[in-house]
């Protein structure tokens, strides 16, 4: 019950899936169980907050160091929260004019959408810009023309990194017309063009026969990680 | 007080006393709107006659124009600009290690995001999907008027409605494997899905793009030099590539030069890749300096937005 009615869901729901692939009677089945498949995604978000809610709830009431913080994020999680999902200060859209619920949960001007825009959009964007400079420290310290490996990776990425620069068009016109094509932007046009295309194409055709070979797995009961190692 | 402190201290004083003047001075970081009215017709209904209503929007005016009639600052909109200021600052305070305002608007980052991603989820999966198959007479009625008069129960959906409670199930103290059973229906679709959908467009589509004529020629029937060797180079790139992944047979000799040869191509690929990281990341920061210097200091002005001021 606890370990053999999940395989057998997995297994039905995978095959069944793969099926309605190929018959085009059984096509609505794929459809309705992708439909489905979204629902318990956005289910697992509740899931998530109500995870989080415990955390941080247990962190206060344990009061333990860096409380105030978690006391922070979870003020910001429910006031979040009870203005996306009463649509605090969304205006009724011209299609329905006197049924505010009918409009965008996050319309322009809407409590939510100040969220999104003011501190939503700025953290996440500012935060993936700070890799930027780790990214920029650890390739200074990994990178090492130790071998001819290393060599190749540490020139086509300088070679890059110049090519999307204002630089490449500046050292373009220093080059005489016979060498137009050894400038950084051309030379990075045929790298992402023949090279990069040809490494990408080699990684997706592995991975392509490593997802469908993890998937067989894990559909035919090969691979049961998925269900943890206990009974609970 | 510690020197190094009293320094920040005393810096953070000064930069805040010249942004404040800056402020009341220039007026910098304000948002100006322009209040847009329309009127929406309703229809007659059983007991209602037609009626029109006045819906109000408010649009962003650059500051260029904030002299004309009917343009204000908005306060919610300036605080916002402030707010995503300091969050931006904040986070970027994580370059001199974990300080205050970036534990502080991290906290801030953590709880907003999840609540963000709930609410997407509830409005436009649980809502529209599942609630709008379940009860579509109580949605047109409530929160989805737009919703077909065809649309009809679908009973089925109580299976997605029973396994969404499965899986909340593991909030709850005991009985955690209930929660098993939503988590395989999960799995076993992810693996369908991915299976055939990797085969399709990863595997059949790469392998489709990568048959190319190696001897090209153009449209008057000369010999293209450059398009035949590219294309030699990328069939013949693809194969090494793969050489090197295919571990069946050991890297020694013939194959073990040609897995050489593949090596040397996924440097290529993962040096590109790099660079293109490290780019799209210095984008990101351009444009959270530009929000910066432009947005809410107006030291620049890249899209005119104050010319003439």
């Amino acid at each position: 019950m606890k370990r053999t009615v999940p395989l057998m869901i997995a297994a039905t729901t995978g095959f069944v899936l793969i099926v309605s692939y190929f018959i085009p009677y059984t096509e609505s089945w794929g459809e309705d169980a992708m439909t489905w498949f979204n629902i318990l995604a956005a289910i697992a978000f509740i899931l998530g907050g109500g995870n989080l809610l415990r955390m941080q709830l247990q962190k206060i009431s344990d009061r333990r160091p860096g409380w105030g913080y978690a006391a922070v994020t979870l003020a910001a999680f429910v006031i979040t929260l009870f203005f996306g999902l009463f649509k605090i200060g969304v205006q009724p859209t011209a299609a329905f004019p006197t049924n505010a619920w009918a409009a965008p949960y996050d319309r322009e001007g809407s409590a939510l959408w100040w969220c999104v825009e003011y501190l939503y959009r700025p953290l996440a964007s500012t935060m993936f810009a700070l890799l930027a400079f780790y990214i920029a420290s650890a390739a200074f310290r990994a990178f090492r023309a130790k071998n001819t490996e290393a060599t190749i990776l540490l020139v086509t990425a300088f070679i890059v990194l110049l090519g999307r620069t204002y630089i490449a068009g500046i050292v373009r016109e220093w080059l005489p017309e016979g060498l137009q094509s050894l400038s950084f932007d051309n030379m990075t046009n045929y790298i992402m063009s023949v090279f990069n295309l040809a490494g990408m194409r080699a990684i997706t055709i592995g991975i392509a026969l490593g997802v469908a070979s993890t998937s067989l797995k894990v559909l035919l009961g090969v691979d049961r990680s998925y269900l943890g190692a206990g009974d609970e | 007080m510690q020197r190094e402190t009293l320094f920040w201290l005393g810096l953070m004083l000064v930069g805040g006393v010249l942004l404040g003047g800056r402020a009341i001075l220039v007026g910098n970081g304000r948002q100006y709107v322009e209040r847009v009215t329309t009127t929406a017709d309703v229809a007659a209904t059983e007991g209602a006659a037609a009626q029109a209503v006045e819906l109000t929007d408010y649009v962003n005016i650059p500051a260029r124009e904030r002299d004309a009639p009917g343009v204000r600052v908005s306060f919610a909109r300036t605080v916002g600009i402030w707010v995503a200021a300091f969050c931006t600052l904040g986070i970027m305070s994580f370059l001199l290690g974990e300080t205050p305002p970036y534990k502080l608007v991290e906290s801030v980052f953590v709880g907003v995001s999840a609540a963000y991603w709930m609410v997407v989820g509830f409005w436009s999966e649980i809502v529209q999907n599942l609630l709008s198959h379940l009860v579509p007479g109580l949605m047109r009625a409530t929160l989805l008027p737009g919703l077909s008069e065809k649309t009809v129960p679908n009973y089925w959906y109580v299976v997605p409605l029973v396994l969404s409670v499965m899986m909340l199930w593991r909030l709850a103290p005991k009985g955690a494997w209930i929660a098993r059973w939503p988590l395989a229906f999960f799995i076993g679709a992810t693996a369908g899905i991915r299976l055939v959908s990797y085969l399709e467009a990863d595997f059949v589509q790469q392998i489709s793009s990568t048959i190319l004529p190696l001897v090209v020629f153009g449209a008057d029937g000369s010999f293209d030099v450059w398009a035949s060797i590219k294309n030699t180079l990328i069939v013949s790139g693809v194969l090494l590539g793969l050489v090197y992944f295919f571990f069946s047979v050991p890297h020694k000799g013939v194959v073990g030069g040609l897995a050489k040869g593949g090596v040397w191509l996924l440097m290529i690929t993962f040096g590109a890749s790099f660079g293109y990281t490290v780019m799209g990341r210095i984008a990101l920061l351009a444009d959270r300096l530009e929000f910066l210097f432009d947005d809410w200091l107006w030291l620049i002005d890249p899209t005119l937005q104050r010319a003439g001021m």
